[in-house]
C-alpha cells in the first residue's frame, strides 16, 4: 500500500514532522516493500495556502493514507475530496511510524487536529500569522 | 495633494499624527479628508468622533463552478496562484478566504464553468466631524483580505484639497495599498532600536514606490541618537519632532485629540504641513 508520512528529513531514520501542510520532507513508502522515496516539500515556504497545495499535490501522488503529527481543516478537506486517509498524532522516526501502521496501531482521524496556520512561525496560541500578503515566507 | 502617514514599527505615532494634522488644518483650508486605511483596527474615529452619516458593505468576487460544465481538468487550479483552488478526483474545491479575485481561474477554464459571486469582507463608513470628511474601513473578523477594503475606502472618498491617509503598520500588501497613490508620505518613527530597524525598511519601501517622503519622530527625547544620524546619512528630512510628554499619553488615554488637551501644538502640525509642501514640491 502506497502511503506518505510527513518528515523532517528524506529517510525513513528521520523523525516524523509534525506539520503536513509546511512540513519538510514527504517520504512516501511502498509498504509491501519498504521502497521509499523522500520528497522536499515545496509547499514549505508558500505564502498562503500551503496545507491545500501539499494536500493536493499528495493527493495527485496516488497515496492511500498520509501519516502526520497534525494536519489543519484545508488540507483535510481536500484529503477527504480525494479519498485519502488521514492519521493525526504520529510521531517519532519515519521507520517506526510506518511499523505501528503496519501493526494496526493507528485509528483514521475523523476531523482536522488543528486551526489554520499551525505550522507558521511561533506556534504561540495558534494565532499569529494572518498568511497572505504579510510576505513572511515569500520565496 | 494626498500625504500618506506611514510608519515601519508599528505604534510609532501614526494616528496621533494623521488625526491631529487633519484637525490642525482645517481653520485654513477649505477641503480636507482624512481616510483611516488600517482597516484591520481602525483608530482615527476614537479620537476624531465623527458623526457617521452612510455605511456600506465592501464585497469581492469569489468563483463558484457550475459542476455540470466542469470536466475535472484542473487548470483553475494550476493557474491559481492563491491555491484558493484544489481540484481532487476532478472535484472543485474552492476555498474563498484564500481568494484574490483576479479572476485568472473564471478567464481561463475552458469550459466557462465559473460564475463569480460576491462575498462581504467588511465595510466602509463616511463621516464628518467640523469640516472634515472622514472614511474609515473595517475588515470583519476571520477575513484576510485587506487591500480589498482598503481600496474601497478610497474609492468611497471623495476629491480634496488635502487628503490624509492613515495607514497600517509595517511595509507589506495592505501598506503598499494604502500608501501607493499618495503624493507624500510621512514615516513615523521613535528613536529607538526597533525604531530604527524598521524605519529603515519602510524608507527602502517608500524609495521603491518612488514617492517623496520625509520622517516625523515621536517621543523624540526618550531613546538615542541612531535614528537622527541615519536620516542625516541617507540625506533625509526630518519635518515634526514631538517630545515624550506625559500630557500626550495622557490625552491619548481618555480618546482625546492632542490639540485639544495642548492647544500649542497646533502649530507644530501646520509648520509641518508647510514642509511637507514644500517638499513634495521640490522631490518630483
Amino acid at each position: 500500500m502506497k502511503i506518505a508520512i510527513s518528515s523532517t528529513g528524506p529517510d525513513l531514520d528521520s523523525a516524523v514532522d509534525a506539520r503536513m501542510g509546511r512540513a519538510a520532507y514527504f517520504v512516501i513508502i511502498e509498504t509491501d516493500t519498504m521502497e521509499f522515496t523522500g520528497i522536499e516539500n515545496s509547499s514549505a515556504m508558500a505564502g498562503g495556502g500551503a496545507g491545500i497545495q501539499s494536500a493536493q499535490n499528495l493527493a495527485e501522488s496516488g497515496v492511500k493514507t498520509v501519516l502526520t503529527g497534525n494536519c489543519g481543516p484545508n488540507a483535510f478537506q481536500v484529503f477527504g475530496a480525494a479519498g485519502v486517509q488521514v492519521i493525526t498524532g504520529v510521531n517519532g522516526t519515519v521507520k517506526e511510524a510506518v511499523e505501528k501502521f503496519k501493526s494496526g496501531q493507528y485509528n483514521a482521524t475523523a476531523q482536522p487536529s488543528v486551526q489554520s496556520h499551525f505550522g507558521m512561525g511561533g506556534n504561540m496560541g495558534g494565532g499569529t500569522g494572518k498568511g497572505l500578503g504579510k510576505g513572511q515566507r515569500k520565496g | 495633494m494626498k500625504i500618506a502617514i506611514a510608519s515601519g514599527k508599528g505604534g510609532t505615532g501614526k494616528t496621533t499624527i494623521s488625526t491631529n494634522l487633519a484637525l490642525s488644518l482645517l481653520e485654513d483650508n477649505s477641503s480636507v479628508q482624512l481616510l483611516d486605511c488600517d482597516v484591520e483596527e481602525p483608530n482615527c474615529h476614537i479620537f476624531i468622533k465623527p458623526e457617521i452619516v452612510s455605511s456600506r458593505p465592501v464585497q469581492v468576487l469569489v468563483p463558484q463552478v457550475n459542476e455540470e460544465r466542469c470536466t475535472g481538468c484542473g487548470i483553475c487550479a494550476d493557474i491559481c496562484e492563491y491555491s484558493a483552488i484544489a481540484v481532487v478526483k476532478s472535484k472543485v474545491l474552492i476555498f474563498p478566504e484564500l481568494c484574490h479575485s483576479c479572476g485568472a481561474c473564471s478567464m481561463f477554464c475552458p469550459e466557462g464553468a465559473f460564475i463569480e459571486v460576491k462575498r462581504d469582507v467588511g465595510f466602509v463608513e463616511h463621516g464628518r466631524y467640523d469640516s472634515l470628511d472622514f472614511y474609515h474601513g473595517m475588515l470583519d473578523i476571520g477575513e484576510l483580505m485587506s487591500p480589498a477594503v482598503i481600496h474601497a475606502v478610497k474609492e468611497a472618498s471623495g476629491v480634496s484639497d488635502i487628503t490624509i491617509i492613515d495607514s497600517p503598520p509595517g511595509t507589506s500588501c495592505p501598506v503598499i495599498e494604502a500608501v501607493k497613490d499618495a503624493d507624500f508620505v510621512v514615516l513615523v518613527t521613535e528613536p529607538t532600536p526597533f525604531g530604527l530597524n524598521d524605519l529603515d525598511l519602510a524608507v527602502g519601501m517608500v524609495r521603491a514606490l518612488d514617492i517623496p517622503f520625509a520622517v516625523a519622530v515621536n517621543r523624540c527625547d526618550m531613546g538615542d541618537k541612531d535614528v537622527y544620524q541615519y536620516c542625516n546619512r541617507q540625506g533625509i528630512d526630518i519635518i515634526l519632532e514631538i517630545p515624550d510628554d506625559r500630557r500626550i499619553a495622557e490625552a491619548y488615554s481618555r480618546g482625546e485629540m492632542l490639540i485639544h488637551a495642548c492647544s500649542e501644538y497646533t502649530d507644530k502640525f501646520r509648520k509641518c504641513w508647510d514642509k511637507i509642501r514644500i517638499l513634495g514640491a521640490s522631490q518630483p
